[in-house]
């Protein structure tokens, strides 16, 4: 009895997942140790190829972390080195041990700095707390990925995805995609602004927005952490509305802060709140979204739609995202890689569309070269917004890899 | 053991150490691709007369006892079956254990594949009936090779290079077993029909013609003549009627279903588009695709291009799903050449329409054929477990040394036009692309294109391929970059795993010739080997 009331009082952790179903992550158990420095038991799937690599990053982060005696019993299923060092923190902080300090993996070049008004057609959501859709997600070309820590992640498991997500931004390299994570509704979103804004995200997605003091508090507290971090690239806001409340405070949302780049909606949450059935067609939440239309193009900031949830239906998703487009939403959130590419064939201009604005941008062109006050095609008398919509489009198109000819065939980009 | 122990090493011009004595046959060492012209005569069966067999065409017996012992089976024959009905068959190890039952030792089994469902050759092998396996080795079978306790050497042929293995008489087959789910009283035998209908028997079409003794199990006696037929009953010896020749379900998948994963379709789509882009797509080309996941989804991807741009194939190469015999219907290919018949839409295909055409490794593949459909055919896409820097590829072992694939049609197919393997860069955290290959499967001279979901490297001796798609919008990449970028995900280049001195098994290239050595596992990973094989 005395030996197990010891061994009761050592300080424990564990944290992440392994098994038969489980891939790219890993299960980690600390237990500390009053002397005999770090012993490590490793069961892996890949330690014929990485073991001596997985000790030895393993004996380096606890170093990090300020941890001398321990046992650390592993089972991997091949995880990345970015993930082992996040799951190995967790263990050690839910343990407490340690010093307090992070474990940081090394740090890929940045990538360039996001502009404000850029593209957003697609944004892939990754659950925070599933490492092996990590990797690969900026490879099939979505103009964001969004690292969730909100939904996705169970209640028990926030601090762990949120050590993931650092990690994440830090190592995993999402291609031209614009880098967002989706924190959780304050004020545990705080503690995630913590870990999330030193590595410089481009994005912060606040969920649940009903009031214009809630995104004045995220940007304030974005500040706050960018300059203790030293951070001074751009962060960007994106409110999610998803009340009745948050809903008629549209406006004052997309206005609060001057790092809002859009306002999108959500739903799921949305249609509850009204206590509705959500149907394909959506008439129910018709106003809402028209809604949040008008508020951010009044705000000027992009109004950006909810997501599409049914994976397999392919052509609803073409319907949704053209009507939303043309409803003034310049993009939507996507759940499954397979939807990118119909989400930017539903925001691309038809080629028509394209043709016209190329010719009014001509003409608009030629007028200028000629220093005439008005735009004239054929025998008609162009107006100065049709011309600005149509330099608008012919531009969003550029930035869509499209141009005369090449409508119709709209693609996820190629590196 | 002794042909293990005694036998000498010498290097072939793989570069890679090959024994020179394998189950007591002496060996020619690979001389490269096309280096190697054997002469003189195909091997021929011994000489029957028709009236030793019934006047009235009945060979039926009562069982496959009887069948055995009426073919004069006796310690150390070769017995050979098939594997047209995949993971459902059940005469194949009925027929080994049923020998072994009759007191025969150090049988030779020799199959045209072996899946999960023939396990109990262990206890065979264990037992001594069985001495050692000429054919596929994967799962439990695979680690018992891999870890030596085969007493002979386990030799890996492609279904062209065991036809070959056949008429060169490298391999005589005493009897040979062939499940038919449909059979006449003399021997003429069909897969297209029955309970168990599996589609082609197109891999025991070789045994019926060159074994010593022939036998037809059957689960679905009809009246004679059993017509279509796919085995001609001139060459069958004895017919003998089941209850079951094997489980449906395991025989032909009910619906195959397409990959979800957005890795694999991303990979599948780049190769549809690599055809498309390079002009590979045009009116009157073939291909061939496999089963798996990638390659359906390929196939899938491929048809929808196809349609927009109003092409049609002359002719495709099966491995036959739903996914061929839809473009069969809609009249996007026009014909269907079929070696083997994986799901239910593909065998009803087989069965009723005459565009879709069963076919044999003698047709496709074979080595000492005048001629083969291999080497028509205008793209191939393939997988393949490594890749070396110099194209070389390994589809038998796992990266770990241990036996994982049979070659199957792969070697054979490398004779394609276009040979696209598609492969993920990594599989968990291991990387596919590596400075050596484990085992030699495939000469890289023959391999054109791979494709990963981090983009498409194409072989530098393909400058036409690359001139093809230059400006296409594809992801074209070095293997070199790709090999970095993936070795800077992992955190670095694996170790190499350590294998012992001792061949286990030989990789025959699909001239006869040995290509590699698969040598004797050393390090276990008992972890790994629980959770592999979700490929």
């Amino acid at each position: 009895m005395p030996a197990a009331a010891e061994a009761s009082q050592l300080k424990r952790g564990e944290a992440g997942r392994a098994g038969g179903d489980v891939r790219s992550d890993l299960h980690v158990s600390v237990e500390e140790r009053a002397s005999g420095g770090v012993e490590i038991e490793l069961r892996s799937r890949v330690a014929l190829y990485y073991g001596d690599n997985i000790r030895q990053q393993v004996r380096d982060v606890l170093h990090a972390l300020g941890v001398e005696h321990t046992f650390v019993g592993i089972v991997d299923e091949g995880a990345l080195p970015f993930v082992i060092a996040a799951r190995v923190e967790a263990a050690v902080r839910r343990a407490g041990l340690g010093n307090q300090k992070s474990a940081l993996p090394e740090a890929l070049p940045l990538p360039a700095i996001s502009a404000r008004d850029r593209l957003r057609r697609s944004r892939l959501y990754l659950p925070g707390n599933e490492p092996k859709y990590f990797v690969n997600a900026g490879l099939h070309g979505p103009d964001a990925v969004i690292l969730d820590l909100e939904d996705s992640v169970h209640h028990a498991e926030k601090d762990a995805a949120r050590l993931l997500v650092r990690n994440a931004l830090r190592a995993v390299d999402f291609g031209a995609a614009e880098r967002m994570v989706r924190i959780n509704q304050l004020p545990l979103g705080m503690a995630d602004l913590e870990e999330i804004v030193p590595q410089s995200p481009d994005l912060i997605l606040v969920p649940k927005v009903e009031t214009a003091a809630q995104m004045v508090e995220v940007s304030d507290a974005i500040t706050r952490s960018a300059k203790q971090s030293g951070v001074t690239r751009p962060i960007c806001q994106m409110p999610i509305l998803e009340s009745a409340l948050g809903i008629e405070n549209a406006f004052a949302i997309a206005t609060a802060s001057e790092r809002i780049a859009g306002i999108t909606i959500g739903l799921e949450d949305y249609t509850a709140d009204l206590g509705v059935v959500k149907t394909a067609t959506g008439n129910e939440s018709l106003f809402a979204r028209m809604r949040v239309v008008n508020a951010a193009h009044a705000a000027h900031v992009q109004a950006i739609d909810s997501v599409y949830g049914d994976v397999a239906d392919m052509e609803g998703l073409l319907r949704w995202g053209e009507a939303a487009r043309a409803m003034g939403f310049e993009g939507m959130g996507c759940i499954h890689p397979m939807q990118i590419e119909i989400i930017h064939r539903a925001f691309a201009p038809s080629p028509a569309e394209l043709e016209k604005a190329l010719k009014i941008v001509a003409a608009y062109e030629d007028a200028q070269a000629r220093g005439l006050g008005v735009v004239s095609l054929g025998s008609k008398m162009i107006d100065a917004p049709v011309v600005q919509r149509a330099l608008k489009l012919v531009e969003r198109a550029r930035e869509m890899g499209l141009g005369p000819g090449e409508a119709s065939s709209a693609g996820g980009g190629e590196a | 053991m002794s042909a293990i122990t005694t036998s000498e090493l010498v290097t072939n011009a793989a570069g890679r150490r090959v024994p020179t004595v394998v189950n007591g046959r002496e060996q020619i060492a690979y001389t490269g691709v096309n280096g190697h012209r054997p002469s003189g005569n195909k091997y021929g069966p011994p000489i029957r007369t028709n009236s030793d067999y019934p006047a009235n065409g009945d060979k039926r017996v009562p069982d496959l006892a009887t069948a055995l012992r009426l073919c004069g089976l006796h310690d150390g024959m070769t017995i050979s079956s098939h594997h047209h009905l995949r993971n459902g068959d059940r005469v194949a190890l009925t027929a080994l254990q049923t020998a072994a039952g009759m007191g025969a030792k150090d049988l030779v089994w020799f199959p045209s594949a072996s899946f999960p469902c023939h396990e109990p050759v262990i206890d065979l092998m264990k037992s001594g009936a069985v001495h050692h396996i000429e054919g596929s080795m994967n799962g439990p079978l695979g680690d018992y090779c891999s870890h030596g306790q085969m007493r002979g050497l386990g030799v890996l042929r492609s279904h062209g290079g065991r036809w070959q293995a056949v008429q060169d008489g490298e391999v005589r087959i005493d009897i040979a077993v062939i499940a038919a789910p449909t059979a006449d009283f003399f021997g003429n035998a069909d897969g297209s029909h029955g309970k168990s209908a599996c589609g082609s028997l197109g891999f025991a079409l070789t045994d019926s013609v060159y074994a010593d003794r022939v036998i037809v199990v059957t689960d679905n006696l009809v009246p004679f003549p059993c017509i279509p037929c796919q085995i001609q009953g001139n060459n069958i010896d004895y017919v003998v009627e089941v209850e079951s020749i094997g489980d449906p379900a395991k025989i032909v998948s009910g619906t195959t279903q397409i990959t979800r994963s957005p890795d694999r379709l991303r990979i599948s789509e780049l190769v549809a588009r690599f055809l498309r882009d390079s002009g590979i797509m045009r009116n009157g080309f073939s291909f061939q695709a496999g089963a798996g996941g990638i390659a359906l989804a390929f196939v899938d991807h491929l048809a929808r291009m196809m349609k927009e741009a109003n092409v049609k194939a002359s002719f495709v190469r099966g491995g036959s799903t739903k996914y061929l015999v839809d473009m069969l219907k809609n009249g996007q290919t026009c014909f269907i050449l079929d070696g083997q018949t994986f799901d239910l839409d593909a065998v009803r295909s087989i069965a009723s329409d005459p565009r879709h055409v069963p076919t044999s490794p003698f047709t496709s593949y074979n080595f000492h054929g005048k001629g083969n459909f291999a080497s028509i055919v205008d793209a191939c896409v393939l997988g393949a477990t490594e890749v070396d820097l110099n194209f070389n590829a390994n589809v038998v072992t796992h990266s770990d040394g241990r036996l994982l694939h049979g070659i199957g049609g792969w070697q054979n197919c490398l004779f394609a036009g276009c040979t696209i393997l598609a492969v993920p860069s990594f599989r968990d955290r291991i990387p596919v692309i590596v400075d050596e290959v484990t085992t030699i499967t495939g000469p890289g001279e023959l391999i054109d294109v791979i494709a990963t979901e981090r983009g498409i490297a194409i072989n530098p001796k393909r400058q036409d391929l690359l001139d093809a798609v230059k400006g296409k919008g594809l992801p074209i990449r070095t293997i070199e970059a790709i090999k970095a970028e993936v070795e800077q995900i992992c955190g670095g280049q694996p170790a190499k795993p350590r294998l012992g001195d001792r061949p286990v098994a030989v990789v025959k290239w699909v001239d006869g010739t040995v290509l590699d050595t698969v040598w004797q596992v050393l390090d276990d990973n008992p972890y790994a080997a629980k959770v592999a094989g979700g490929e």
